[in-house]
């Protein structure tokens, strides 16, 4: 690298380029580092290279992205793509792949804006080809414009299931049913959040509008379902489930999972950094301050939904929060000056997350589909049972990392990102403990796989 | 699979092709989507076994969290088919249970 960035950006979604384009302008030297090929995250994944067509059928919340992304490329900062980080130090040094090169910078401030990812759906056949979530789906629409040839079946809760149903109307798909596992109690633990969930009428508006467009088309809903099983011998076949006191089982081929997402949390557990269970989102969140800055690691700041759940205008409020405390710190900002914009930002952060509460309360997965029976897979890629979890507790075993020794769980090639969750649930609940005594596993990098070859090729020496 | 479970929306603004081939089958594929992607579009679904058990998997989060869509890309093994662009004349094969690294030919053609 010719000249080192003041700031590095990881992540090129709605935190990442709002931290980009803020602190670029704030005349800090920027390089934004990102796994795909143009910016705009999951949430605008493929934003730059949408033609009409897809804008429409995506919706004005996908086109927003558009202007978000023009600012970040007239902004100066320099936007790396296809770039795999691999790792992050404590002392702000940075090293990825890029085009199987070996790379590294080091920056005066990191800004983590990796995003979210689905939570985990652990039910029987939920690794049976035919089976995927519902952002993947999601994403070859937004990427490729491909869709389920056959009527698909959506299941799960979460604002991002109906959203694609109500994609897929817009773009003619026909969708076999949803299978909602929201019931009563859910309404009523939502119920004491709505008055403060009004306040963020545009949300609500949205999603109520959205629902109205699902049912007016007829789309197939079954409530309050339980007893989810995906049938099939080497692909989906069906799926069974109950509803409304009766049980039901539809044909199907393709099935989408979705229950909500969580944050991605690999560069801070790989950081140490100092991490707090959030009984309301069911995840683990890395304990920052208002700004973003991570506790007891000085040069790296966190923003987006890495740091908590709160959609993509929060993200883009908090990499601005970030980038306004990284100027801060390298003297590029008076405090006096920032202080008025970190205020202003704070209080419009305050009002998009009023809506949280209430989709958290209503949304929140299911217990049996977080912490599953005996049978169901918890670790795809070493294959290892909730119930031979469960017998590591009873020999003795106190938390996820110690799965490893006992029957290699987390140990595979998606480092414990599609287990995590469950592994730490599933002890907590077999132990009568808290999340937060279980702990999590030790994250260690490479976070993403590299080669001895490629490792050995580097560009910097 | 009796048909494909996916395809390209009818009304696409059909980009360039390009050639690749999956387990040394021919598949014309639209230019600047992922390899999964491509592969879901034209029919596949399975691209891999697993290393444990040999069981059937297939491209679960296509954001390069779940690595379900590993696959060997001209001939370098467990690559993350979610993440990586389709080029003209690459070569992909499925990954049946364990990557074969002993027998790892050199990556040819790398541009």
């Amino acid at each position: 690298m010719h000249s080192e960035p003041d700031i590095v950006v990881i992540g090129a979604g709605p935190a990442g380029m709002a931290a980009a384009t803020l602190a670029s302008s704030g005349g800090a030297r920027v390089a934004l580092l990102d796994e795909q090929d143009g910016p705009g995250g999951q949430i605008w994944r493929s934003i730059t290279a949408a033609p009409e067509a897809r804008l429409q059928t995506l919706g004005p919340d996908y086109a927003a992205g558009l202007r978000v992304a023009r600012d970040f490329a007239a902004s100066g900062a320099e936007h790396i793509g296809r770039a795999t980080v691999w790792q992050v130090t404590r002392e702000g040094v940075v090293n990825y792949l890029h085009a199987g090169v070996s790379c590294s910078l080091r920056a005066k401030r990191v800004i983590l804006c990796s995003g979210a990812m689905e939570r985990p759906f652990p039910i029987p056949g939920w690794t049976l080809p035919g089976v995927m979530t519902a952002g993947a789906a999601q994403i070859l629409l937004k990427s490729a414009d491909t869709v389920p040839t056959q009527p698909a079946v959506l299941a799960g809760c979460g604002p991002l299931l109906y959203l694609l149903a109500w994609q897929y109307v817009r773009a003619g798909v026909s969708i076999a049913a949803i299978i909602d596992t929201t019931d009563a109690s859910d309404y009523r633990r939502a119920m004491p959040h709505l008055p403060r969930a009004v306040m963020a009428w545009p949300y609500l508006q949205k999603g109520l509008a959205l629902l109205r467009v699902l049912r007016r088309k007829g789309v197939p809903f079954f409530k309050g379902a339980t007893q989810l099983s995906i049938e099939g011998h080497d692909a989906a076949q069906a799926i069974r489930f109950t509803s409304g006191g009766k049980s039901h089982r539809l044909q199907t081929e393709l099935i989408l999972l979705h229950q909500g997402v969580v944050p991605n949390t690999q560069f801070t557990w790989a950081l140490r950094a100092p991490h707090s269970w959030d009984t309301a989102q069911l995840c683990w969140r890395p304990d920052v301050d208002e700004l973003g800055r991570l506790q007891d690691v000085d040069q790296v700041l966190v923003a987006g939904d890495g740091r908590g759940i709160g959609g993509a205008s929060a993200a883009s409020i908090q990499g601005r929060l970030a980038a306004l405390a990284a100027l801060q710190d390298l003297a590029l900002i008076s405090t006096d000056k920032a202080r008025p914009q970190i205020d202003a930002a704070r209080s419009e952060l305050q009002r998009h997350l009023r809506i949280r509460p209430f989709l958290d309360a209503l949304y929140r997965p299911k217990d049996a589909n977080r912490i599953p029976a005996d049978d169901v897979l918890v670790c795809r890629c070493e294959e290892v049972t909730a119930g031979s979890i469960r017998d590591f507790v009873k020999l003795g075993c106190s938390g996820p990392n110690q799965t490893k020794s006992f029957g290699r769980c987390g140990m595979g090639p998606c480092q414990g990102r599609l287990c995590g969750l469950t592994v730490t649930e599933l002890i907590a609940d077999a132990r009568k403990a808290l999340p937060e005594d279980v702990g999590y596993y030790r994250i260690r990098p490479p976070i993403k796989p590299i080669t001895l070859a490629e490792l050995s090729s580097t560009r910097d020496n | 699979m009796t048909t494909n479970a996916f395809s390209v929306l009818p009304g696409a603004v059909s980009t360039s092709l390009v050639n690749l081939t999956f387990n040394g089958q021919l598949r014309r594929v639209p230019a600047g989507i992922s390899v999964a992607a491509a592969l879901l579009g034209s029919g596949e679904m399975r691209l891999r076994s697993s290393p444990v058990s040999g069981a059937p998997r297939a491209p679960y989060c296509m954001m390069g969290v779940c690595f379900e869509c590993l696959v060997e890309i001209d001939g370098v093994p467990n690559r993350q088919g979610c993440l990586i662009s389709v080029q003209d004349g690459m070569q992909v094969r499925s990954q049946e249970g364990r990557a074969q690294l002993a027998q790892q030919q050199e990556p040819h053609e790398h541009a």
